[in-house]
């Protein structure tokens, strides 16, 4: 079957997530993943979103944080303080699932602006959850589309901590959880490599070279010893994605693929 | 004791220029009535809170009701940006306005610590963030039992808070359900909290444990069916996403977005003539 990159990155994505992992989802493309890996290979996956459902099970994708679909389909609903004191701050979600709109080489992430904070060019949302959930969560992936905009060499601001300036700066800063693992793009995944913590490319998706992974970093991108290569999307796994968007655009009055 | 006032009345009595006032609700039973009604009884200098400013701080800021934003993520969700607040923030139209940035875990604690009684919230966050640099309030706190060192935020003790809600009984009860946000957080650390609802009933038939608040820790509750559009209440109506995609267009320049709110805020007595109006112009449209 043929398929887009965009679903390349979300089957990537959705392939990290083991089967019952309790996993804070991020809106978005992390949602987007995190249901696809539940609607495939990790059935037992459990969805926290920072709204207030736990063991979310939404037949549609959400559009905002909050949709009622979350609500109606989880095992139980708290508060928005609950989430973050008892089940993030708590110790007890495995996997934190972010979206960026800047990221660098050490995985630290920017969602607040582009240009000065004080006179940006560009004002973005803001941090929501990202920094907790990026601090507490016992790891964290990364999903976003590559590119030199996005891949930066500096981050214009440091909204959520990955690595910090890389080597042992998670655990100077006394961060209880491990930090990003995995940063899965349209192009590529990269991985922290051992010791420096810097994201090296680890795995290549199928048809794409090294240097379209070069022109879409904004860094000097570093390749690790062996660059192994995704499998294709399977007819199963694009199946249940282009169901699930489907079903997402008729719900939502959209055209597939937008959410 | 709750009274039971018409929305007017209650922002009225309830709301002074100058005041620091939440609006919450998270994505849902978001109290946008209660919005258009600052707006319309031309409130000014207020300190607005709410964790996830979205379409109707958007109004009030452009609107130039707010001197300062206290937030935490501050977009149109599903859609993209706050036309108005971006405005405000990168161009100071219509006025300058100051922004307080927190995270979210932060902000739900300092709801908590301000329904607690406390003066600040104490939470393991912003390790390795920039947000610490540009907003001074965020400091830190060393665990006297352990010596971690901790993030140490103020209290969030509003003036006012609204919220919307479902039900409330006769006298002023208040039950309401589904994704609560900070909304019983944010009604309880206030001094003084409007509730706008879905409908008054004779018997509130809560679930033993529901989220009811009690009319004694309340100042008002007003009828407002429909109050939350464009966002939902669970039980009584859906999201309406595509007012939030036609808001892009609308909020994108100042004289569309002025246009907007003179003919549909300015130019309606209360929300039950703003919700003719927007159906009447739907209808006309279609």
């Amino acid at each position: 079957m043929n398929y887009s990159t965009s679903e390349m990155m979300t089957v990537a994505a959705a392939r990290r997530l083991k089967n019952g992992a309790v996993c804070f989802v991020g809106i978005g493309l992390p949602s987007k993943a995190a249901n696809l890996a539940r609607l495939t290979s990790s059935p037992d996956v459990v969805l926290i979103y920072e709204s207030g459902p736990i063991g979310a099970k939404p037949d549609v994708l959400p559009l905002s944080i909050g949709d009622g679909e979350l609500a109606e389909t989880a095992d139980t609903v708290v508060s928005t303080s609950e989430i973050f004191r008892y089940w993030l701050q708590g110790g007890r979600v495995d996997v934190g699932f972010l979206g960026a709109a800047q990221v660098d080489r050490f995985g630290n992430i920017n969602t607040t602006v582009v240009g000065d904070y004080h006179h940006p060019k560009v004002r973005l949302p803001g941090a929501g959850g990202a920094p907790e959930i990026a601090g507490s969560a016992k790891e964290v992936l990364i999903i976003l589309k590559q590119s030199p905009r996005t891949f930066v060499n500096k981050l214009d601001f440091l909204t959520s901590v990955g690595h910090g300036e890389g080597g042992d700066a998670r655990k100077r800063l006394g961060l209880p959880g491990a930090g990003p693992v995995g940063i899965i793009t349209d192009l590529c995944i990269m991985e922290p490599e051992a010791g420096t913590h810097e994201f090296v490319v680890t795995t290549l998706h199928p048809g794409v070279t090294r240097e379209q992974v070069i022109a879409a970093t904004g860094w000097d991108v570093r390749f690790a010893d062996t660059v192994a290569n995704s499998d294709a999307p399977s007819e199963y796994e694009l199946n249940a994605l282009r169901d699930l968007e489907a079903r997402t655009a008729a719900a939502h009055g959209q055209t597939p693929g937008e959410a | 004791m709750a009274a039971i006032l018409s929305l007017h009345e209650a922002v009225t009595q309830f709301v002074n220029d100058g005041d620091t006032v939440a609006l919450e609700g998270f994505t849902h039973l978001i109290p946008t009535a209660a919005g258009h009604e600052l707006i319309r009884q031309k409130k000014k200098d207020l300190t607005l809170v709410r964790m996830t400013p979205d379409l109707i701080y958007d109004q009030l800021i452009g609107a130039g009701c707010a001197k300062r934003l206290i937030f935490s993520w501050g977009g149109n969700p599903g859609v993209g940006s706050l036309h108005r607040l971006r405005d405000a923030v990168e161009r100071q139209w219509p006025q300058p306005l100051e922004i307080e940035e927190h995270s979210h875990a932060d902000l739900a604690n300092a709801y908590v610590a301000g329904a607690s009684g406390l003066p600040f919230a104490v939470l393991r966050a912003y390790a390795g963030s920039d947000l610490p640099k540009v907003n001074p309030l965020i400091k830190s706190v060393t665990c006297p039992f352990t010596g971690e060192v901790l993030a140490a935020v103020p209290a969030v003790r509003p003036d006012v808070t609204v919220i919307h809600a479902q039900k409330a009984d006769r006298k002023g009860n208040v039950l309401l359900w589904g994704i609560l946000g900070v909304q019983k957080e944010a009604a309880l650390a206030a001094k003084r909290c409007i509730v706008t609802v879905e409908e008054i009933v004779d018997d509130l038939k809560a679930p033993m444990n529901a989220c009811v608040l009690p009319t004694w820790a309340l100042s008002a509750v007003c009828l407002v069916p429909g109050g939350a559009h464009p966002s939902y209440a669970h039980g009584y109506y859906e999201r309406d996403n595509r007012f939030y995609q036609a808001w892009d267009a609308i909020a994108r320049d100042r004289e569309g977005f002025t246009a907007w709110i003179d003919e549909y805020i300015h130019g309606t007595r209360d929300f039950g003539e703003f919700k003719s109006k927007l159906a009447h112009v739907a209808e006309t449209n279609k």
